[in-house]
């Protein structure tokens, strides 16, 4: 067998690991669904009036408007959720011995990445089919439908690379879990749950610049108005700057952890 | 004579039954000053929520229908409640820890009657509850709430705490039931959705028509009204009976579920 075809076996089978150990773990995996679409449900129904607002881009609902940000809290969680996992398997002597096997290091790292991008699929998916089911229409069709998931999935993978580094430079669970109320900062400085232009200073400018508010306007207009390409150039750039960071992060925080073991 | 002698000497009951609580609620209060990391997520959570939320939702005010043109007086008292209920759901946390680590277990097989260590759980989390409220209040005050009048702050205070105790009740019910610490989501998500599901964001009649619905049905709905009241307008007896009696029952049910779960658990 070829060393790319192992490889490939190693981040599938990694992959399939963290997915499993996702859906064991309640407190994996509520942060990625329940929590989430509960506050889609409260968010539509208590701010939903929002629509009326003049400024407020024009939408069918504001549960359609508000998709793309539940996928993108979702998608956040997800890759938290991947890191506190990650830190439990090297608290716990797993990730010692996968560095002691004969497998490429970042095969660990892109496996746990393999799940985590899996997950962001199955939050798209799970948002779009509970958008579908209570009356969201998807502007953008299928097509619209699957950009939008590409981004979700894509995105998971970009910030579940942070979330590696973080776990492979600290090797703590409880540290990469106290930075779930980061997490939350990051959303409300973005256009996840709002429009920018109707934010209160100084969210509002926070998330002109924010990266997230590129990739939440990239999901969302394939499902409020249809595929446009600047925007989804703009997703694309800010998933490949955080990618890149991610990477760079994880290769020095993979390198740190092989040296103090 | 000395059996009668060691009769004299035992302290009566209501007097034990107060040192225990006394000395559970001192436990509980060692690690808030011993772990002071523990208490920090209990009180970032609400208070990002309320600058999240002020942030992202402010312009709502400008609504017709909206009773306030201040969105942080408006959702000061949820964040409030907010803090409360995270901080019931870790003293549920804690328990079910304490189980795992043996510590209940020395706790059933002492004199003490099963209600005095569910009081001391749940009144431990009611003062602890004061915390994230004092700290989250500030912040807004910071950024411009408005003063609800010494009569608005005590009552919000008073909902606060008694939240916090009802929701304890709700997390030691959980931890008892299922003995570990991975139903913590479970009591997490409970009081978030139970405050959550009121006029949290907006007020009634600006909500959708089935959030309107459920928290018209939702006791939490009069406890947050009564909370409110201060920071949107003026205090009066008719938006505070339903709150207090709200809280009332709300600690009666799950005070009883709390208790029925501490006396079936044996060691």
């Amino acid at each position: 067998m070829s060393d790319l075809a192992t490889t490939a076996r190693v981040v599938r089978a990694l992959g399939a690991r963290s997915i499993r150990q996702t859906f064991r773990r309640p407190q994996l995996i509520s942060p990625i669904v329940v929590f989430p679409t509960l506050l889609l449900a409260v968010q539509t129904g208590g701010a939903g009036a929002g629509v009326e607002l003049p400024g407020f881009p024009p939408v069918q609902s504001f549960l359609q408007f508000m998709l793309a940000g539940a996928m993108m809290q979702s998608m956040m969680l997800a890759g938290n959720s991947g890191g506190i996992a990650f830190a439990v398997d090297i608290e716990m002597g797993f990730t010692d011995r996968l560095f002691a096997a004969p497998i490429p290091r970042f095969a660990i790292v892109l496996g746990r990445l393999a799940g985590t991008a899996a997950l962001g699929l199955f939050a798209a998916i799970w948002f779009f089919a509970i958008g579908i089911v209570f009356g969201a229409e998807i502007e953008g069709g299928v097509p619209g439908m699957l950009l939008a998931t590409a981004l979700v999935t894509a995105s998971a993978l970009a910030v579940g690379g942070i979330g590696a580094a973080i776990a492979l430079r600290t090797g703590s669970a409880s540290v990469v879990q106290g930075l779930f109320p980061l997490v939350l900062v990051v959303l409300f400085l973005s256009s996840a749950f709002f429009p920018q232009e109707l934010m209160i200073e100084p969210a509002k400018t926070i998330a002109e610049y924010n990266p997230l508010s590129f990739i939440v306007e990239g999901v969302r207009e394939p499902i409020i108005s249809g595929i446009d390409a600047t925007q989804t150039l703009e997703a694309v750039a800010a998933i490949l700057g955080i990618v890149v960071l991610g990477l760079v992060l994880s290769a020095r925080a993979l390198r740190h952890r092989l040296r103090v073991g | 004579m000395e059996a009668a002698t060691v009769r004299a000497a035992a302290p009566p009951a209501w007097r034990a039954n107060l040192a225990t609580i006394a000395a559970l609620m001192a436990r509980a209060k060692n690690e808030l000053i011993r772990v002071p990391g523990a208490a920090i997520p209990g009180v970032l959570a609400p208070t990002i929520f309320f600058l999240g939320l002020n942030g992202v939702f402010g312009a709502l005010t400008q609504l017709q229908g909206f009773e306030t043109g201040s969105y942080e007086s408006f959702i000061v008292p949820v964040s409030m409640l907010q803090g409360a209920g995270f901080t019931g759901a870790a003293a549920g946390v804690n328990l079910a820890r304490d189980y795992e680590q043996g510590w209940v277990d020395r706790l059933l097989v002492s004199p003490a009657p099963r209600w005095v260590l569910l009081a001391g759980t749940v009144l431990a989390a009611s003062l602890r509850s004061l915390v994230p409220a004092t700290f989250v209040l500030g912040i807004a005050f910071a950024i411009g709430a408005q003063w609800p009048g010494l009569d608005g702050l005590i009552i919000c205070y008073l909902m606060v705490a008694v939240t916090a105790a009802a929701a304890a009740c709700w997390g030691s019910m959980l931890a008892l039931r299922f003995k570990s610490q991975s139903a913590a989501p479970l009591m997490q998500a409970g009081m978030m959705a139970l405050i959550l599901l009121t006029p949290a964001y907006a007020p009634l009649a600006l909500l959708q028509p089935w959030l309107e619905k459920v928290a018209e049905i939702n006791p939490l709905t009069n406890v947050l009204e009564a909370a409110r009241q201060g920071f949107v307008g003026g205090v009066t007896w008719a938006d505070t009976w339903p709150g207090l009696l709200a809280l009332a029952g709300l600690l009666a049910v799950l005070g009883a579920l709390a208790l029925r779960e501490m006396r079936r658990t044996n060691v």
